[in-house]
């Protein structure tokens, strides 16, 4: 993600990395009996915390006990998932169509809890793509993607999807300007032609259905991350920029000139009244809009075509830039939503803003020029402090309940706390190795559960037995109930954990879901009872409407299906117990496996290509008699016209 | 590890009931036989006849009620049919005179309680170690097993 701007200073990082991992070794608590017991969730015990985790280029969600490490649940929610059917499924290969198509892949970053008053509420977790700008959400009492939004005028959803404090909005930035629209033009015209846009997705408050609320139109840098205010700075959000001298090529360089770029402040309430006064234009747009249909447990993708775009031009006052330097990464906010925090990622120091200050030299108009009509405000104006020796390569910040405020040091691999307020540093324990961001549970909240601190490292190294060429993601547990960070836990990760949020478990747990009811599902295909079973033809399509329980199929012989027929086999689970899913696949299918959970249809489609008898089996072991779980389907030729039969038991 | 839960069970069960069956040899109706079968697997008399779950008294079953007996058939055969004929052994027994077999109270524990019933009770361990397979829960109310209850006793009438 970064990785590309500091490459040159990170051969210099490593280099360091080793003088200080030399000479710290005694920092590492981990091993000892003490972090052991810290982290040692007893067999059949719960762990305290769920932290979910970006999976980074796999695209999906993993879902992580803290303080074990231990692995529960990849949700699948950008890519393709062959063990659980997502995006293979009849039902939820929708849920990856874009502007552009059946997408099988994305780019997911960072995961973002539901909020109520600024505190973590339990409903649903978003997370953005990177690649194809688009904004998940996940249910989490099923703990499954339920629906996911494209944005239109938009490239590289990196500075994604950060709530306001009451999920009014999850907010969007662009990592990437391009021309908006797009149109046919010369790459070196960046400076004439190309945009940013911040997004702000509305939530609803009840379904969590997203929607775009309005865009607004942003000088062409790259905005890369971002957050919403809290307390006194609840009507504003805060975006980093880098890239204000506007490079197409060669960024590692050209976009590291300037001593400072910028943290875009924009008053989302103001955007607000403009949009409702009639100030945002109407643009042509097409963006997918995917949700699971509840009902009948099927995704829907809908196409929209219009969008609310604001220029600033139109909305004075709706947008400040805050110099801060070189090439800021992460914006966060303190619990007290009073101090905003920028990751001067080539800086030496960490500046750190003062919203009350921000709006006196708003009022005051100290003001140091302006991009295209943006006010710049005056650094010195704005600044509440800076904290000195931060680390090489400060990236991001969370916070604890007790004032202090931790900043991963990319380059040096270190997590530097130090006191809010006073800026100073006051402890710093080596990471292995390079972290991105770090996630303290609710640290980005207005209520810090504090305890921990997770870092998400980019570079594994020596961590782990070696696998070849390709090494294993990894993620590190700090203790930070005391004065000192100590050490307690290695684990790995899926994918590149980009970042993470915590939760603790009983907030969720109690809502867990645990089965579907059978009399609630109303997909067409369903069979409520053995009766409902059937197999069908129409046209070349062939429908198996087919139960599953312990430990059979109904019916298990078919026979009527011909080559070149499109077979859809629609299993419908009929247990209505905890933890019985039973799974389908049938020989040669050129498609997933599908897992259908108690009281759940779920749909495979298989293309027969030769004459003959195929069995089918479950493939979740369900029973003791889970073997004899199994069918056969019978393949007759193209040309023939053989008479459909189902049975069960004969 | 279902698997592996299921076959522990099933073979200590099957122990169990070995044992047990020489024990209570002489299928002796009296009471203090069965007192001490329910001491043994740490039941009271009650239980030991009507099963363990929600329905802890005899229940006052009025003659037959046609239409809740209706509303108890298609309950059947949504959530019980995949695994219970009426006539023949399937993944589960055949229900057609479950109602002679059990008491009214204990069929209703069995739906609604299965997964205790297992664990505690002397005859579903046996059934259990016969096929292999658990009585599950089908997410059934209280007043929808009573539904299938009456389904129960209608069908076993129509014999
Ligand atoms: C997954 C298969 C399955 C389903 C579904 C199922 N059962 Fe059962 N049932 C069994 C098995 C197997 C047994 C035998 C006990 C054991 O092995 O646990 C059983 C036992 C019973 C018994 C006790 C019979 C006796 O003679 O003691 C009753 C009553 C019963 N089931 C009722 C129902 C009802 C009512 C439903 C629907 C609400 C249902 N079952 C759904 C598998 C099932
Ligand atoms: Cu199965």
């Amino acid at each position: 993600m970064i990785k590309n701007k500091i490459f040159t200073l990170l051969i210099s990082g490593f280099i360091l990395g080793l003088v200080f991992t030399g000479c710290s070794n005694q920092q590492e608590a981990g091993g000892t009996d003490e972090a052991a017991k810290r982290v040692y969730v007893a067999p059949g015990q719960y762990d305290e915390f769920y932290t979910f985790m970006s999976g980074g280029f796999s695209g999906q969600v993993t879902v992580y006990g803290i303080p074990s490490g231990r692995l529960f649940k990849i949700i699948p929610v950008f890519s393709q998932d062959a063990e659980t059917a997502y995006g293979y499924s009849e039902e939820t290969k929708a849920m990856l169509n874009t502007s552009y198509g059946f997408i099988p892949w994305g780019d997911a970053h960072h995961p973002e809890l539901s909020e109520t008053d600024g505190v973590h509420d339990g409903k649903w977790l978003f997370i953005n793509e990177n690649n194809t700008p688009r904004v998940a959400r996940i249910d989490l009492t099923e703990f499954e993607t339920a629906e996911i939004l494209e944005l239109p005028n938009s490239a590289g959803n990196h500075g994604s999807p950060f709530i306001t404090e009451n999920n009014e909005y999850v907010v969007a930035s662009t990592r990437f300007s391009v021309p908006i629209p797009q149109k046919d033009v010369p790459i070196k015209s960046y400076k004439e032609n190309f945009n940013g846009t911040i997004s702000f997705i509305k939530v609803d408050k009840t379904s969590g259905e997203m929607s775009i609320g309005f865009q607004i139109l942003v000088p062409g840098f790259n905005y890369d991350l971002a957050h919403a205010g809290k307390g006194p700075s609840h009507d504003w959000a805060f975006f980093t920029c880098y890239n204000s001298e506007q490079a197409n090529s060669l960024l590692e360089i050209n976009a590291s000139r300037n001593d400072k770029d910028f943290i875009a402040a924009v008053n989302w309430k103001l955007a607000e009244k403009y949009v409702s006064e009639g100030k945002a234009k109407k643009v042509a747009a097409n963006y997918a809009h995917n949700h699971m249909d509840e009902k009948t447990q099927t995704a829907v993708s809908v196409m929209n075509k219009e969008v609310l775009v604001l220029d600033p031009k139109d909305a004075p006052g709706m947008i400040y830039y805050i110099p801060t330097p070189k090439s800021p990464h992460g914006v966060d906010v303190d619990p007290t939503g009073q101090y905003i925090v920028g990751g001067g990622k080539l800086s030496t120091v960490l500046p750190v803003h003062s919203f009350d200050k921000m709006i006196k030299a708003i009022e005051n108009k100290e003001f140091d020029g302006d991009v295209d009509g943006i006010p710049i405000l005056k650094y010195d104006a704005v600044i509440a402090g800076e904290v000195k020796e931060p680390g090489l390569g400060p990236l991001h910040t969370e916070f604890d309940d007790k004032g202090f405020a931790y900043t991963t040091a990319f380059i040096s691999s270190e997590i530097v706390k130090w006191k809010i307020g006073t800026w100073e540093v006051v402890d710093r324990v080596q990471t292995y190795y390079s972290p991105g961001h770090l996630n303290v549970p609710g640290g980005d909240t207005k209520k810090p559960w504090g305890k921990y601190v997770i870092s998400l490292n980019k570079i594994t190294k020596d961590r782990y037995l070696p696998t070849g060429p390709a090494l294993c993601q990894s993620a590190q547990l700090f203790d930070i109930s005391g004065d000192k960070m100590k050490l307690l836990l290695d684990f790995p990760t899926i994918g590149e954990p980009h970042y993470a949020q915590s939760i603790p478990a009983e907030m969720l747990m109690k809502n867990s879901k645990k089965i579907y009811k059978l009399e609630d599902n109303e997909h067409p295909y369903a069979a409520k009872g053995v009766k409902e079973t059937k197999v069908e033809r129409k046209g070349n399509e062939f429908h198996v409407t087919i139960g599953a329980s312990r430990s059979h199929f109904t019916p298990d012989n078919i026979e009527g299906a011909k080559v070149g027929d499109k077979v859809y086999f629609h299993v419908t689970n009929f247990e209505q117990d905890w933890d019985i899913p039973h799974g389908f696949a049938v020989m040669g299918n050129r498609n997933s496996e599908l897992l259908i959970m108690p009281g759940q249809t779920r749909t495979i489609l298989w293309e027969p290509q030769k004459v003959g008898v195929y069995p089918f089996y479950c493939t979740d072991f369900c029973s003791a008699l889970h073997q004899e779980m199994q069918g056969y389907i019978r393949v007759s030729a193209q040309n023939s016209n053989p008479e459909i039969k189902y049975t069960l038991g004969e | 590890m279902k698997l592996i839960k299921a076959l522990i069970l099933a073979s200590l069960l099957l122990l169990a009931s070995c044992g047990e069956s020489k024990e209570k040899a002489p299928e002796s109706s009296n009471d203090s036989a069965k007192e001490k079968l329910a001491q043994k697997f740490g039941l009271t008399l009650f239980e030991l006849e009507n099963g363990v779950g929600p329905i802890k008294e005899k229940l006052d079953l009025s003659p037959l009620d046609i239409e809740m007996a209706s509303r108890g058939q298609k309950l059947f055969e949504e959530k019980c049919a995949s695994c219970h004929k009426l006539d023949e052994r399937f993944t589960g027994p055949a229900q057609r005179d479950v109602i002679e077999r059990r008491t009214p109270e204990y069929i209703m524990n069995m739906i609604l309680n299965p997964e205790e019933m297992i664990a505690k009770h002397p005859e579903v361990k046996k059934m259990l170690a016969m096929y292999m397979t658990s009585m599950t829960y089908q997410n059934v109310s209280k007043e929808q097993a009573r539904e299938i209850l009456e389904y129960f006793r209608k069908v076993d009438k129509e014999k």
